[in-house]
């Protein structure tokens, strides 16, 4: 199992797609978590004089429309990006591992109506359906997104969960375990959540992007995070109004999406591609 | 897992997921019901304002049968849903069908030309990244999948308003022409085609920033189908016995690769019909997706209400269609 785990690491760390993956997602996680050292202006600090100047000279990417240093808020966004898109996917998957174990390993009418309602949630666009949650919650705000997002999601990870369930619960060692009267707690967490590991951490990791995309896009239409919190998809809303007056409005926040997105996706697909076994070749 | 073999095994499948379509269909009803009531604010004070007096917030609330158990509430809600009937909006106080009946048009014919452009783009990059796999054109199609699917919709939109309209001045950034398809129908019959130009001009940039987000999966998808058929038995017999090359991917290879592909083709469809909400916003296109947008901003929940349900059960049937093409393409159905 170790050499396994180990040639796993080994083929990981020659695999491009994970090591660029990864130099992206730690220079985001970095920037959020060095934010306030590596701008020397305040966040909310206004300067109307100063307003929708273009990048260059002592406002690298530019000024919004309040005269707030949008590197700054860019930066400071990153924070709000990554909170959402790891809080809003380790919620749905714990929903959805939780949702799929027991629909793949008990089967029969569990797994049937399971499977129904999870035919139902994926009958909704999800921005359609992340919308309407959010407006149920209230309309808006960090919380808001980030439950709707979980809403929405957990049914990859129940699917993913139930198929591998499928498969591992037919393997031998899982049928000699039973035989010798292993409790299905103990099958469940010393079998099939180990094995189930690699789709899950797949699914999760490009979850991530997904999440981070749905966040900006609800800002964007003004129902995902709320002003002052800078968001990116709020910025990008804006770019929207000022396009011939500040291009860099509507440019660098979708920059800083489509890096950190693509950083993510770029991880997910390597370790995807690492971890299959159909891909061994 | 049964593998199905036979007609009367097909038939029986189909059968099956026909019938699958009625929970679901109610799970729908289901789901929007409880959305619905579970909106903040209520519906009777959205209705008449704020300043509305008691009495006739209650008249309201027996109007609509607000004031009845949730159970007849339900009844009575999935009826006038059945019957098409979704009462007027609240804002605009026009009957909702009306403002349906021109949205949804407006929302299929931005989805189909999406699609249409996903294809164009996705066919040839699929097949021609499978054939010269490792290729330089093989890693181009691999970067711009990668960043297609990274990029969020909407900035795609905003970008190309910024090239092709602010830079430029080539296209329009906002708003619908005439109807596309029977522009181009007046275009043939009267020979003037300057309705049809207007209206593709202005489809064309909120029609292609959908329709990459989608070409960038499905090229993905033929790619990778298209090296499993090319590494079977029976390419490597076609190409012994001599056949073209061009003939053997085309006619053995994709032919044999499309059950996957046209499940995600199909699904991307529906990605579009959810995606073009945000590209409606982004273009000013007078689809369902602004309509619900600007909906539950005003909560106008009959609007909501029905434009919601509508886009869901348009997602049912693209999946029930996927399902059963699925099995008219491919003669084993893995059911399981």
């Amino acid at each position: 199992m170790s050499i396994r785990k180990n040639k796993t690491f080994q083929k990981a760390l020659h695999n491009k797609s994970i090591v660029i993956g990864l130099i992206m997602v730690l220079i985001v996680i970095l920037i959020a978590v060095f934010a306030p050292i590596l701008t020397p202006y305040d966040l909310e600090e206004m300067d109307m004089g100063n307003a929708l100047r273009v990048p260059g000279g002592e406002h690298l990417f530019g000024t919004d429309q309040y005269g707030r240093d949008l590197m700054t808020r860019i930066f400071f966004g990153t924070r709000i990006s990554l909170l959402v898109g790891f809080i809003s996917v380790f919620f749905s998957m714990v929903i959805g591992v939780f949702v799929g174990l027991i629909a793949g390993y008990y089967g029969g009418w569990v797994d049937n109506l399971i499977g129904r309602i999870i035919d139902v949630f994926l009958s909704f666009p999800v921005l359609l359906l992340s919308i309407a949650l959010v407006a149920v919650m209230g309309g808006g705000g960090t919380v808001s997104v980030i439950m709707s997002l979980c809403l929405v999601s957990w049914t990859q990870y129940a699917r993913v969960v139930r198929s591998s369930v499928l498969v591992i619960r037919e393997e031998e060692y899982v049928l000699a375990a039973k035989t010798f009267g292993a409790s299905d707690m103990r099958i469940i967490f010393k079998y099939i959540i180990p094995n189930a590991l690699a789709p899950i951490i797949v699914v999760a990791t490009l979850g991530i992007g997904t999440a981070i995309v749905s966040e900006a896009t609800l800002s964007f239409m003004g129902l995902g995070v709320q002003p002052p919190t800078p968001s990116w998809g709020y910025a990008l809303s804006f770019g929207l109004r000022y396009m011939r007056t500040a291009p860099h409005m509507a440019t660098i926040p979708g920059l800083a999406i489509m890096f950190t997105v693509l950083g993510f996706n770029l991880l997910g697909n390597g370790i995807r591609d690492v971890t299959d076994p159909r891909m061994v070749n | 897992m049964t593998i199905c073999k036979g007609e009367n095994m097909r038939a029986k499948y189909i059968m099956k997921r026909l019938l699958y379509v009625i929970p679901t269909a109610f799970g729908v009803l289901v789901i929007i019901f409880i959305l619905l009531r579970s909106m903040p604010g209520d519906f009777a004070t959205a209705l008449l304002g704020q300043d509305a007096s008691l009495e006739d917030i209650e008249r309201v609330r027996e109007q609509y049968g607000l004031n009845q158990s949730i159970f007849v509430q339900f009844i009575s809600y999935v009826k006038q849903l059945l019957t098409l009937n979704f009462g007027d909006s609240v804002i605009y106080k026009t009957p909702v069908i009306e403002m349906i009946k021109t949205a949804f048009p407006a929302t299929l014919e931005l989805s189909i030309m999406g699609l249409l452009w996903a294809l164009i783009i996705s066919v040839p990059l699929g097949i021609l990244s499978a054939v010269k796999q490792n290729s330089w054109l093989d890693n181009a199609s691999m970067v711009f999948a990668q960043i297609g699917i990274s990029m969020p919709v909407f900035w795609m939109g905003l970008l190309m308003i910024l090239l092709f309209s602010v830079q430029l001045n080539w296209l329009p950034s906002f708003g619908r022409g005439d109807p596309l398809f029977s522009a181009l129908i007046k275009g043939i019959t009267s020979g003037n085609f300057s309705s049809f130009t207007r209206s593709f001009r202005k489809i064309l940039m909120p029609s292609f920033a959908l329709g990459i987000m989608g070409s960038a999966m499905i090229s993905r998808m033929i790619r990778s189908t298209m090296l499993e058929v090319l590494d079977m038995d029976y390419i490597r017999t076609a190409r012994a016995k001599g056949t073209k090359e061009f003939k053997v991917v085309m006619r053995h290879a994709f032919r044999n690769a499309l059950p996957p592909v046209i499940t995600i083709v199909a699904l991307q469809f529906g990605a579009m019909l959810g995606g073009s909400i945000v590209t409606e916003t982004v273009f000013s296109w007078p689809g369902i997706g602004q309509i619900i947008v600007t909906a539950i901003l005003n909560r106008d929940y009959p609007v909501v209400q029905a434009s919601v349900f509508l886009i869901a059960i348009m997602f049912v049937l693209i999946n029930l269609v996927v399902d059963l093409l699925y099995v008219v393409i491919n003669p084993k159905i893995n059911e399981g």
